[in-house]
């Protein structure tokens, strides 16, 4: 890779952007954004979901261009067309979902783009010894003949790694990678970052968890709506400034709620093992009682079995083994029309993702608030449909959970994401079920819903309902939960009192590390 | 069944696996890239009717060869412009096309020649001759084995030796090559494909110009080598038979030409069995074998015995988000 | 099929098809330029012989009759998310069931025999539409692979059925014994002279019944709520606890037997036999009147009505203009499915664009629509 040589430029930092803009219709994603990253630092840019960071990198990218601004790499200025043009300036990217194809095998992957002429078995040849040598000086050890799709998820983002290192990457862009990591794995890559690091490469590492940030960066960015707020060095600052910097408020998301007055239990898990459309086991024997008028939150990294176990209590996923009781009942929920069963038995489902999942975004607003009780008596007798009835409802549906615009023949995906949450919400709340469980409630919703979402939870609990609450954000299992279970690896790995618990203890818990409780009352 | 029996459906068992094979190899380089392409007969069918229709007033089978190769691409291209510019639907378009073929070569055939659709019979020239191959007359007096050399390797049109070199080539083209990598991964993940810096789109086109071709040669076979002149309907749901042995090999190259092979096979086997009483069963129901590749596919579908899974991205039209 | 859209509602349902129409007619036209005939008198030709006449009128809406069918059939199983590309199979082993019942029992009434054929057409054809559903559903093969094979297997199949057990000994055709009177579903000259010779028949009077009935089975059913919402998300129907395999094996029997009534039409209206490939295209028919008609029955009527005209007038055309031959109708029903079906994109966008300019609702949609979108 050529460098710029000449004492004016002596130094260049390795990415420098100047006052660049996005707009992606009336959304101003980024707002002048000026950036310098340092040559052979770790530098982390942290932000909320939806402040920016993702867009940011795609321009660097090439995926995404400017409306305006510079982009400087090395020294110069660089107009960045396509990801073909990013590579070729030493600029690699480990995307949040792999690029890779899942059938190739890992040399095949790496040699992508950089196939050489006609046959490919000279770069094939060529990838091999090259990955070796790379192995050795940055410990990043695959095997380059095993297919993408039998290995691990740690596996597969080493080979991307390793596929922007082949291509000549000095600066690596990774995008929330530690997402779809194990703890063991997650350190497993930032050992493999401070390598690089110490290689003279230049890393730079989007994420929202803080701890990541404070754990590997030298310099990191905050970023909110569109825009940047400052960049400290990591030595110089705190978790809980960034925090503040990240919301702009002090926000310690503390809803105002009342000790909780726990009734019997209506739900109850019992030994409970589930297994991923793989058939793999992800949610390991587990037990676990929500008793009336209770939040039970289950905090943990994403990927954890929390998922599973949802859509197992929810009907939509067969378990292998255990049991499940509500009231004291032992119900069955077993076959593809689990999800009606478990409505029947008056359970309630916020699903974790409301557009894949939770509502047909082409349907208009009406026919989404009756989604799932469409069969009841109440919007039609017999096997008709009663759309008046059903538009009625909506429409008081809407009044009561503020959905704005309140207009329920409009098409839903013309909501906003925090109104198309309050949508499910209302339909989800609205049928008095006596269990409710709720899946990363306030995921891309505004700070405005997420207070009105908090409070109609408390609402219910406090109306004496009983609710499973899963979140990979921590701050809200922790306000809003009466007790707290946390996942990890398939197992409820410990429990804790919101009230007393530290966000260090929970971590700790999370990680699989430190575990107080075990097994459940 | 005796030997000489045996012989001819062999070698009739290549001539009909010959047009399979090239259209489900042709099959394979769109579907392969992420474009579902069941339009493969009426590709077919306009090659058939557009070679012989050259070829028949020409006298010149070279003409006609060409004639039906354009027709194919051209209607490839329509396809392509739908499926990957367009991002419309490719079963659609495929149907379409399919329709389209089967209407305009009959009506131009039709208003052309006054024959009822078909094309006058070819006159010298206009038609590939059967290839004695080296030696034929000599190793064909060797009894038993001989009879395997003269009368079923030997004796075929020029498609036939092609159709049968394609595979090779197409594997290596497949396995080994810079093409075939990107080819591959644009059917899988055509993300990745383009974040690696591959225009996704060209490369789908690419695809798409070799099934037009080989659509062209195995249309082409019909009318100015297999048959002399085009006849309604000529290819007669061929494409479809391809299309299902595409699947049934799992969209791999050599298994290609072994399910082509088998029916192939199945269809000599039908017409040698017309009107036969077998001993112990008795007649055997023609249609049965008829409609055994098709009961065949279903059930690997199915996964029934083995799993036929395609290219992942395949039938979804590449986006590029902006 | 279908999907979002920031064009205004009339727009999409009326003036896109409508275009797309239009160019499908042009470039037949241009066909028809090629081999020098005036395509004017060829449309000409094409209308007066569809309604220059009782007779004309008559085959026109017996054709429709027949596109209704299918098209519902189609169209059903699309606002599931499936393309049921096996229509053409499906109202030809119906046709079997129609005969079997109509044989056995065509010496009784007609109103035994007439409600009996369309209940076994309706099964025969039903489950050879809901055999592909079930391994879609359970085995997850694709519908459309199977579908096409299906219609090849029946093909096969039927034709040893009528060899083997239909066909009348010492009989030449590739057909079953003629029907006795009775099983014969009433044409509608019988009560009105106006229509000549033409087989319109009864089965019209089942097709405007069926169209109402698939109006409220889609809009006004809790079972048509499910099964919209699987066709627009599959995986909202599972959270909703709606039994996907349920609903897919279902709405594929629906389908076929929708198909089935085809059957009716023909083997009991016109030929009073089984035929061999008596349905001849009319399964293909149905996927360009569902496509043109935005499965909507309002749409799917007037499409079967246009392709119906299309059949009836290029039979008489082919009289009037000895050069031009009927085939040319497949090739306008191949381009208009190929526009309406596949080359939405030729269109839509410039539309969008038109529309985005004169400001408005649309505007305000898309605004929103896109904020929507970034948010999530």
């Amino acid at each position: 890779m050529q460098r710029p040589s000449g004492a004016a430029a002596a130094n260049p930092p390795a990415i420098e952007l100047k006052g660049i803009n996005k707009h992606f219709g009336p959304v101003h994603a980024n707002r002048d954004i000026d950036l310098v990253v340092e040559r052979g630092t770790v530098h982390g840019i942290v932000g909320e979901n939806g402040a920016g960071k993702s867009t940011l990198m795609s321009i660097l990218y090439g995926f995404y261009t400017a409306d305006s601004g510079d982009i400087l790499v090395n020294g110069l200025v660089q107009k960045i067309t396509d990801s073909r043009h990013a590579l070729g300036l030493g600029i690699g990217m480990v995307h949040q979902h792999f690029m890779l194809v899942d059938n190739f095998t890992v040399l095949e992957n790496v040699i992508l783009g950089a196939e050489g002429r006609f046959r490919i078995a000279p770069a094939l040849h060529k990838a091999r010894a090259a990955l070796k040598a790379l192995a050795a000086e940055y410990k990043l050890d695959v095997d380059p003949d095993a297919i993408i799709e039998e290995i691990s998820v740690g596996q597969q983002q080493r080979v991307e790694i390793l596929k922007a290192l082949y291509r000549g990457a000095d600066i690596l862009i990774l995008d929330e990678p530690t997402g779809v990591l194990t703890p063991e794995e997650a350190d497993d890559l930032f050992r493999v970052l401070r390598t690089l690091r110490e290689q003279g490469k230049t890393v730079i590492l989007i994420t929202h968890k803080l701890r990541e940030i404070m754990a590997i960066t030298d310099n990191v960015s905050v970023m909110r709506q569109g825009a940047m707020v400052r960049t400290l060095k990591t030595a110089d600052t705190s978790p809980g400034e960034l925090a503040e910097l990240m919301v702009g408020r002090r926000v310690l998301l503390q809803v105002e709620k009342q000790p909780s007055l726990p009734g019997k239990p209506m739900l109850e898990v019992k030994k409970l093992t589930v297994n991923d459309d793989r058939k793999v086991a992800r949610v390991k024997d587990i037990s676990l009682t929500v008793r009336a008028g209770e939040i039970v939150g289950i905090a943990g990294v994403a990927g954890n079995g929390q998922s599973e176990l949802l859509e197992c209590i929810a009907g939509m996923r067969d378990p292998v083994s255990g049991e499940i009781r509500l009231a004291g009942d032992k119900i069955s929920l077993r076959g593809d029309d689990g999800g009606r069963k478990a409505r029947l038995a008056g359970l309630a489902h916020v699903p974790e993702d409301r557009q894949r999942m939770g509502l047909v975004t082409s349907f208009e607003a009406w026919e989404n608030s009756i989604l799932g009780y469409e069969y009841t008596e109440q919007f039609g007798r017999g096997p008709f449909l009663d759309i008046k009835a059903a538009r009625a409802h909506a429409e008081e549906r809407i009044k009561t959970f503020d959905v704005r615009p309140p207009n329920p023949r409009l098409k839903t995906a013309n909501f906003s994401g925090g109104n198309q949450q309050k949508i499910v919400l209302a339909r989800e709340l609205g049928q008095d079920p006596d269990v409710l469980i709720v899946g990363q409630p306030t995921r891309g919703v505004d700070i405005g819903a997420i207070e009105f979402i908090h409070k109609q939870i408390i609402a219910m609990r406090d109306a004496g309902k009983a609710i499973l609450l899963v979140s990979v954000e921590l701050d809200e299992i922790r306000s809003l939960s009466d007790r707290i279970l946390v996942m990890f690896d398939g197992r409820i790995v410990g429990e804790a009192d919101p009230a007393k618990a530290t966000e260090n203890e929970l971590g700790l818990m999370m990680a699989g590390i430190a575990a107080t409780g075990g097994e459940t009352r | 069944m005796d030997w000489p029996t045996i012989i001819s459906i062999l070698a009739a068992t290549l001539r009909f696996a010959t047009p399979l094979l090239l259209a489900c190899l042709a099959g394979l380089y769109s579907e392969r890239a992420g474009v579902f392409d069941i339009g493969l007969e009426g590709k077919m069918l306009f090659a058939a009717f557009f070679a012989a229709a050259v070829a028949a007033v020409t006298g010149n089978m070279w003409l006609g060869l060409l004639a039906g190769l354009g027709a194919s691409l051209s209607t490839a291209m329509v396809q392509g412009v739908a499926a990957i510019t367009l991002k419309g639907n490719q079963i659609i378009a495929g149907v379409a096309i399919n329709m389209l073929a089967v209407g305009l070569t009959t009506f131009l055939g039709q208003s052309w020649f006054r024959q009822g659709g078909r094309t006058p019979p070819l006159p010298q020239g206009g038609r590939f001759l059967p290839i004695q191959l080296p030696f034929a007359a000599e190793i064909g007096q060797i009894p038993y084995i001989g009879p395997l050399y003269a009368n079923v390797l030997s004796g075929h049109s020029i498609f036939v030796y092609l159709a049968f070199l394609a595979v090779p080539i197409t594997a290596y083209v497949l396995y080994r090559t810079r093409f075939g990598l990107r080819l591959r991964a644009v059917g899988e993940n055509p993300k990745a494909v383009d974040t690696a810096g591959i225009a996704v789109n060209l490369m789908r086109y690419k695809a798409v110009v070799v099934t037009g071709l080989l659509c062209g040669l195995a249309g082409a076979y019909f009318s100015i080598a297999q048959g002399s002149g085009f006849g309604n309907n000529m290819t007669a749901g061929k494409g479809y038979i391809a299309l299902a042995a595409l699947i049934f090999a799992k969209w791999k190259p050599y298994p290609a030409m072994f399910a082509c092979l088998l029916f192939g096979f199945l269809d000599a086997l039908q017409i040698r069995l017309q009107g036969v009483a077998m001993p112990v069963i008795g007649q055997v129901p023609v249609q049965a074998i008829q409609a055994l590749p098709y009961v065949l596919t279903v059930i690997l579908l199915a996964g029934f015995i083995g799993k036929a899974v395609g290219p992942k991205a395949g039938g979804v039209p590449y986006t590029k988000e902006r | 099929m279908g999907g979002t859209s920031s064009i205004p509602r009339w727009a999409d349902i009326v003036l896109l098809p409508l275009l797309n129409l239009i160019l499908a007619f042009l470039i037949s036209g241009l066909v028809v330029l090629m081999i020098g005939e005036n395509p004017l008198m060829a449309y000409y030709a094409i209308f007066y012989g569809a309604f220059g006449s009782g007779d004309g009128l008559g085959y026109t809406l017996y054709y429709a009759t027949n596109f209704v069918f299918t098209g519902l059939a189609v169209a059903i199983a699309a606002h599931a998310g499936l393309f049921n590309i096996g229509a053409e199979g499906q109202a030809y082993v119906a046709g079997l069931g129609a005969i079997l019942v109509a044989l056995a029992l065509d010496q009784t009434s007609v109103f035994l025999v007439v409600p009996l054929a369309i209940l076994g057409a309706a099964a025969f054809g039903g489950m050879w539409a809901a055999i592909p559903g079930w391994l879609q559903a359970k085995r997850g093969s694709h519908i459309v692979i199977t579908t096409i094979m299906f219609n090849f297997i029946a093909s096969a199949a039927m034709i040893y059925v009528l060899n083997r057990f239909l066909k009348p000994a010492g009989s030449n055709g590739l057909e079953s014994r003629v029907l006795d009177q009775t099983a014969w579903m009433p044409q509608l000259r019988l009560f009105m002279p106006g229509f000549g010779f033409s087989p319109v028949n009864l089965s019209i009077v089942l097709a405007l019944l069926l169209l109402v009935g698939f109006y409220i089975l889609v809009w006004h059913t809790k079972f048509g709520f499910a099964l919209r919402t699987m066709g627009k998300n599959p995986l909202a129907s599972r959270y909703a606890g709606m039994s996907n395999v349920k609903l897919i094996v279902i709405t594929m029997a629906i389908s076929g037997g929708l198909a089935g009534m085809m059957a009716i039409n023909q083997v009991l209206g016109l030929n009073h036999r089984l035929v061999e490939n008596f349905v001849a295209g009319a399964g293909f028919v149905g996927i360009a009147v569902a496509l043109m008609g935005r499965n909507h029955p309002v749409g799917i009527a007037l499409a079967a009505l246009l392709f119906g005209v299309l059949y009836q007038g290029g039979s008489e055309m082919q009289f009037v203009m000895p050069n031009v031959n009927k085939e040319v109708v497949s090739v306008v029903q191949a381009l208009v499915i190929l526009f309406t079906g596949a080359m939405e994109g030729l269109f839509r966008p410039s539309l969008e664009r038109l529309f985005a300019g004169w400001g408005g609702s649309g505007k305000a949609e898309a605004i929103a629509r896109t904020t929507a979108g970034s948010e999530s």
